[in-house]
């Protein structure tokens, strides 16, 4: 049933996305810096939270979730406070995926050619 | 008014409309199938390691985008994503197959202003724009 759930809202999402990417008026990169701020106000608002757990991955794999990953850092227990703290607590589960991603693109880049 | 809101307008009639539905239900069901995937290794790894769900869907999300870095790094994700559309661009994997072919792309000016200069020319919208709102709001959020 978590499969069915995960299914139908993540690509619910992804259609709705490409539908305002065919509507012309906003470019891909804007449109994926919108669903991550939006993923990043309703992380804080506690609405993610509850869509994370009913939909799982359907919740998280897409951008939004990115903004998720995010707020979560900074809304989870322990809450950090000011300047450095909470800069610190942006990355705590984000940057675990930023890193990865940077450091394997940095390996791909080093291993393979441009194809195509 | 103006010359390129009116050539927009003028041009609109001989632009072919886009086939909405057709590109919605591929985003449908090929962003459903990946998030239905990262569902699997989550509960695989919940359940394995016995670890909380937000750590299995953190790994699961990590080992989606390894899987595209590695597609993107052998050519194969493109093709997909024009397949696609936003169902493959519009997921953590999009995000790392941004992040990675932007790295391959610019191996020939160099390790440093290539690489690591260019690499998040594409992601990087999407993460600086994620990261100030997180940032910010952290700060005034009571």
């Amino acid at each position: 049933m978590e499969y069915v759930r995960a299914f139908f809202v993540g690509g619910l999402l992804c259609a709705i996305v490409q539908l305002v990417i065919d509507r012309g008026k906003w470019t891909p990169a804007g449109v994926a810096g919108s669903l991550v701020v939006l993923g990043v106000l309703l992380g804080f608002g506690g609405v993610y939270d509850r869509l994370a757990v009913w939909a799982g991955a359907g919740a998280t794999m897409p951008l939004s979730g990115f903004g998720y990953w995010l707020a979560k850092g900074v809304m989870a227990e322990p809450r950090p406070e000011g300047f450095v703290e909470t800069g610190a607590a942006v990355f705590r589960f984000a940057g675990a995926l930023f890193s990865f991603i940077v450091a394997g693109s940095f390996a791909a880049a080093l291993t393979c050619k441009p194809k195509g | 008014m103006g010359l390129k809101s009116d050539y927009v307008r003028e041009v609109k009639a001989f632009q072919p409309s886009p086939p909405y539905a057709a590109n919605a239900v591929k985003a449908f069901l090929v962003g459903g199938t990946l998030c239905a995937l990262a569902q699997w290794l989550a509960d695989w790894y919940g359940g394995t390691f016995a670890a909380p769900p937000l750590e299995a869907h953190l790994w699961a999300s990590m080992m989606m985008a390894g899987l595209a870095i590695v597609l993107t790094a052998v050519g194969k994700y493109d093709d997909f994503s024009q397949f696609a559309g936003a169902g493959a661009t519009m997921l953590i994997t999009g995000l790392a197959n941004a992040i990675a072919s932007a790295a391959i792309e610019h191996r020939s000016e160099g390790w440093t202003a290539g690489v690591a200069g260019q690499m998040l020319k594409a992601g990087g919208a999407a993460v600086i724009y994620g990261l100030i709102a997180a940032y910010v709001l952290g700060l005034v959020w009571p």
